[in-house]
């Protein structure tokens, strides 16, 4: 084996160190600085002359000049195998539990731990046959992994064609044991291992093609799926200011959408939420597979005080593990919050590098990273056939609340739904805070075309008629324009609007989504028999009333179909002969 | 031995950069001026130049000074000796005490691991209705108050601390006025209090490097309490004074600012603080609350922004009250629904009508006629805010329910509060 390459501190900033060394520098690779008995993970970020900068992973207190680096040839990299579900990883993959029962109740710097553990045996199945030609990404057997059928893959950094050697037979095998021998076309053979190594920063790109995102992914929350849908392989982004529902948001949407599996990137938030998460998720069964919540479920949490260096690499890491998982034929959700906090991660840095500043200090590259991680979303279809699918939901969180800012821009330039959350809807306990005025998707709804659009548009009409009545009040508003204010206030209140503390209405599923709005969908293109405001005013009232309690009742129960009959008496009283031929 | 140089070659604001060798990131140095000694911190290594931030300012310090290093980063003095005492930002006593070099701990040390914290579920009782009715806090919370400069956020601070159940209190005052410390100081001594605080004090007039050090130092000293088990409530007063301090000091060290001249980490500054705010599995817990000033009253200026994104909740402070709109306490939800069956069903119901009050009022001052409904809700607003908001009231929460109920009744029939019947069966009270 080659000496590794070494280098010295010759500069230290924060997060940010220089090394100075006489041997070439590969950017992007990971080195350690070798401090008494530490050695602290860092990344080659630019190269200048014979100086590699460094962002270190670690707090830096105690660093000298003079202190030893070693390169280490890789990219920052981690582990992909089974054994990932329902595990809790710092933004590096070193599983937090295994730190905690090594170092107690501190994350004490230097302690690096595999992500997963080479002694754990999987009952491995093969499916490849020697003598077949394999590409990357080939499944070669598989281990079950709680639910799943999870894919013993050709390395996806192995090129061309390769021959398949050998393949052990069923049995139980851990991390160590070689499952499979493959001969690329220079005679070479490289063994394969039930777990394999990718660099984050670079997708993984084992598949034939990448299909355009159509199917809704179903999230269970009436106002995304039926006026703003996230497709299945799209990207959606959610900015909101403090306090507005974000984090509640992405939590329902953890726990109820329709995917295989979630991977949760904690990014620079509070701690106490990824707790909530960790705690709650194994009590919850997952209605779809009838097992726990936390086994479909991959959290990598870097919280406000870990260290920022490691924030930047752990969205990164993120969506590494879903695209792995993606190879599997799965179709995963990786839920990011917050985007700001790791948009700030590469501001700092930058900072400590002395790069021309951009808008608000952020750096002039700020646009196109956010690009290029979105873009790692997607439908792709895989060689087998098959399809998979990484959809990426990112929440911002802009200063002060105002979209204008960089990071809010450049995310939705390249995402395919907006969910803005606005303080005043939140302020008057309207939830989720979503505005349906401010938002958009460019998916499409399960939600019929032309009743969609009724939606949006009885919200527009109603906002205009209660903006013209704050000017020149109840009174000098005419009655049709009042009903069409109540039929918007009505819409609102029994449809976007979701108790997310009763079980029932916290989910939708899509079938009643589409009863309900149908129905809804009536009652907003009915002309009613109302004598004047205050009239249509109780009627709409007890329609809300009426609907909520619906809302709330299980699914095709009696309860459910009782309340139904008992809306609809309300409505023929009231119902002129309706607009169109039903 | 420690090593002692004498070469500084720059002094610009309160940092100085002094050539020496085989110097530690963040490492510690006594400056011998004419003026006195000061501890500085190392914040910058370029090859030989060292960089160090003066805790006791820059001035009347020459280019031929002492600069001692000491080996190690900043610590304090740790445990039971720290109590009833009060000491400056870098740890030195101001009260005539002793100095303390026992238990010494480094202070801003690493993240607590997110698998050792638990849920919080534990209640902490002020007092305040609008606290404990509305907005209850929880141990392990961190809490800001928002409030411009002159409400009495400091009071509101010192009553908490006062009635609080907690063991240990720690204050940490950043450009604290004089006087306010001295209040701080008179009222938990005439409270008995004093002899379970820690004072960590930096005055507006003493030097600006030392206000950094104060949230860590105070942080520090409370985890070292809460590991031995205690439950440790630390005031930090007033945030947006450290801020300002950073703002100071990043501008010295020439970097590029981001929003309104703050350093582009602020909200990881800020964060690395409240997010000592913890429970720990089988151990104490540490609890903040902090006052932050908004300039201007503007919530979107980058300080209270950044704190909003940090913290669970705020209390808003406007006119001598906590204000119910716009307060919030993320974790009321893990507590509320374990004191009383009514609780929630109060809480919710008095803020609606609250809010009803208060439209019926923009209504009233532009003159359209008032209603019966309005003319109840009026009434029904002015006992709410005497009763219940004015923070001179101060009383346990049950008591204070059952107020919520007696004001209720004495405005409303039950029907119209909105209240589920058998909510109000057991306790609209029967007059």
């Amino acid at each position: 084996m080659q000496d590794k390459r070494k280098g010295e501190i010759i500069k230290i900033n924060g997060n940010m160190v220089v090394a100075r060394t006489s041997s070439f520098v590969i950017q992007n690779e990971v080195a350690y600085i070798i401090h008494g008995q530490e050695r602290l993970k860092a990344e080659v970020i630019r190269v200048r002359m014979n100086n590699a900068e460094m962002q270190v992973f670690e707090n830096t207190a105690g660093l000298k000049v003079g202190d030893g680096v070693e390169f280490t040839d890789e990219l920052l990299s981690v582990e992909l195998g089974p054994g990932l579900l329902g595990q809790i990883f710092d933004g590096l993959e070193n599983p937090l539990p295994l730190l905690a029962k090594e170092c107690g109740f501190f994350l004490k710097r230097g302690i690096y731990i595999d992500a997963l553990r080479n002694e754990d045996e999987w009952d491995f199945s093969p499916l490849a046959k020697p003598g077949e030609i394999v590409l990357a990404g080939a499944k070669l057997g598989f281990v079950p992994e709680k639910a799943f059928k999870h894919y013993i893959m050709v390395p996806f950094n192995l090129k061309g064609s390769l021959e398949v050697i050998s393949v052990v037979s069923t049995g139980k095998y851990n991390f160590k044991q070689p499952i499979a021998q493959l001969k690329d076309s220079l005679g070479k053979i490289d063994e394969v291992f039930l777990k394999q190594r990718w660099p984050v920063k670079i997708p993984i790109q084992a598949y034939t093609e990448k299909l355009k995102p159509t199917e809704p992914l179903v999230t269970k929350m009436r106002l995304l799926d039926s006026l703003f849908p996230v497709a299945r392989g799209g990207t959606y982004c959610i900015p909101g200011p403090f306090g507005a529902g974000k984090t509640v948001l992405q939590q329902l949407t953890s726990r109820h959408a329709e995917v295989d599996i979630v991977i949760i990137a904690a990014c620079g938030e509070r701690a106490g939420e990824v707790v909530e998460t960790l705690k709650t998720f194994p009590d919850i069964i997952d209605p779809r597979t009838n097992k726990p919540l936390i086994d479909r479920t991959v959290i990598i949490c870097n919280t406000s005080s870990m260290p920022v260096a490691a924030r930047e690499s752990s969205v990164y890491t993120a969506v590494t593990i879903a695209e792995y998982y993606r190879q599997m034929g799965l179709s995963v959700l990786l839920l990011a919050d917050s985007t700001s906090r790791w948009a700030q991660a590469m501001r700092e840095m930058s900072g400590r590098l002395e790069e021309i500043p951009g808008e608000e200090a952020f750096p002039s590259y700020l646009e196109s990273r956010i690009a290029s991680f979105y873009e790692r979303a997607g439908v792709v279809k895989l060689r087998d056939g098959t399809t998979g699918s990484v959809t990426i939901g990112g929440a911002v969180s802009p200063a002060g609340g105002n979209f204008e800012e960089p990071v809010t821009q450049a995310t939705l330039k390249v995402v395919g739904a907006f969910h803005g959350l606005s303080r005043e809807r939140s302020d008057s306990r309207r939830y989720p805070a979503i505005d349906p005025l401010l938002s958009w998707s460019k998916y499409k709804s399960f939600i019929d075309e032309k009743q969609e659009e009724k939606g949006h548009y009885i919200l527009r009409r109603s906002n205009e008629v209660f903006q013209m009545m704050k000017v020149i009040g109840e009174e000098g508003t005419s009655l049709k324009d009042y009903i069409d204010y109540l039929k918007g206030e009505f819409f609102d209140y029994v449809y976007l609007q979701q108790n997310a503390f009763d079980s029932v209405d916290e989910a939708t599923s899509q079938e009643r989504q589409v009863y309900v709005f149908n129905f809804i969908y009536e009652i907003l293109e009915s002309d009613f028999n109302l004598a004047d405001k205050e009239k249509a005013l109780h009627f709409f009232q007890q329609l809300r009333q009426l609907m909520r309690t619906w809302n709330s009742s299980q699914w095709k129960t009696d309860e459910f179909e009782r309340l139904e009959e008992e809306i609809s008496l309300l409505l023929e009283e009231k119902r002129e002969e309706p607009k169109k031929n039903a | 031995m420690h090593k002692v140089y004498t070469n500084i070659i720059q002094i610009a604001g309160d940092v100085i950069t002094v050539e020496a060798e085989a110097i530690g990131y963040m490492e510690i140095a006594e400056v011998t001026a004419r003026r006195g000694i000061s501890l500085a911190q190392v914040i910058r290594i370029d090859g030989k130049k060292v960089s160090l931030q003066v805790f006791a300012g820059s001035r009347g310090i020459s280019t031929g000074d002492r600069v001692r290093f000491l080996g190690h980063s900043m610590r304090v003095s740790s445990g039971d000796d720290l109590l009833g005492r009060i000491f400056n930002g870098s740890g030195i006593p101001l009260d005539r005490g002793p100095a303390l070099s026992n238990n010494l701990i480094d202070i801003g040390g690493p993240a607590v691991n997110p698998v050792k914290r638990i849920i919080p579920n534990k209640m902490i009782r002020t007092g305040i209705p609008m606290i404990d009715v509305f907005n209850s806090l929880v141990e392990s919370q961190k809490l800001p108050v928002f409030s411009i400069a002159g409400e009495p956020y400091n009071e509101l601070l010192a009553r908490i601390a006062v009635q609080a159940e907690v063991d240990i209190i720690i204050l940490g005052g950043m450009g604290l006025k004089y006087d306010d410390y001295l209040f701080f100081r008179d009222i938990l001594k005439e409270q008995g209090a004093i002899s379970r605080c820690v004072f960590f004090i930096h005055t507006a007039a003493d030097p600006v490097v030392e206000c950094l050090l104060v949230p860590d130092i105070s942080l520090a000293v409370a985890e070292n309490f809460a590991l031995a088990g205690k439950r440790v409530l630390v005031l930090l007063t007033d945030m947006t004074n450290f801020s300002d301090a950073l703002k100071e000091i990043s501008i010295t060290m020439e970097q590029v600012p981001s929003n309104r001249g703050y350093p582009g980490d602020l909200y990881s500054q800020l964060a690395s603080r409240y997010e000592k705010a913890v429970d720990f599995d089988n151990a104490g817990s540490i609890t903040i609350l902090s006052a932050t000033t908004m300039p201007g009253d503007d919530v979107t200026h980058p300080v209270p922004d950044n704190t909003g994104y940090i913290t669970e909740g705020q209390f808003y402070l406007k006119g001598g009250v906590i204000e119910p709109f716009g307060s919030l306490s993320r974790l009321k939800q893990q507590v509320n629904g374990k004191t009383r069956s009514d609780h929630r069903a109060i809480m919710d119901t008095m803020i609606q009508l609250f809010s009803d009050y208060r439209s019926v009022l923009e209504k009233q001052s532009m003159g359209f006629q008032m209603s019966l409904w309005d003319k109840k809700l009026l009434k029904y607003g002015k006992l709410f805010e005497e009763k219940m908001m004015s923070l001179k009231v101060n009383i346990p929460l049950e008591q204070a329910l059952d107020l919520g109920w007696q004001i209720m009744s004495d405005c409303f029939s039950p029907e119209e509060t909105g209240i589920k019947r058998s909510i109000i069966e057991e306790y609209w009270p029967k007059s």
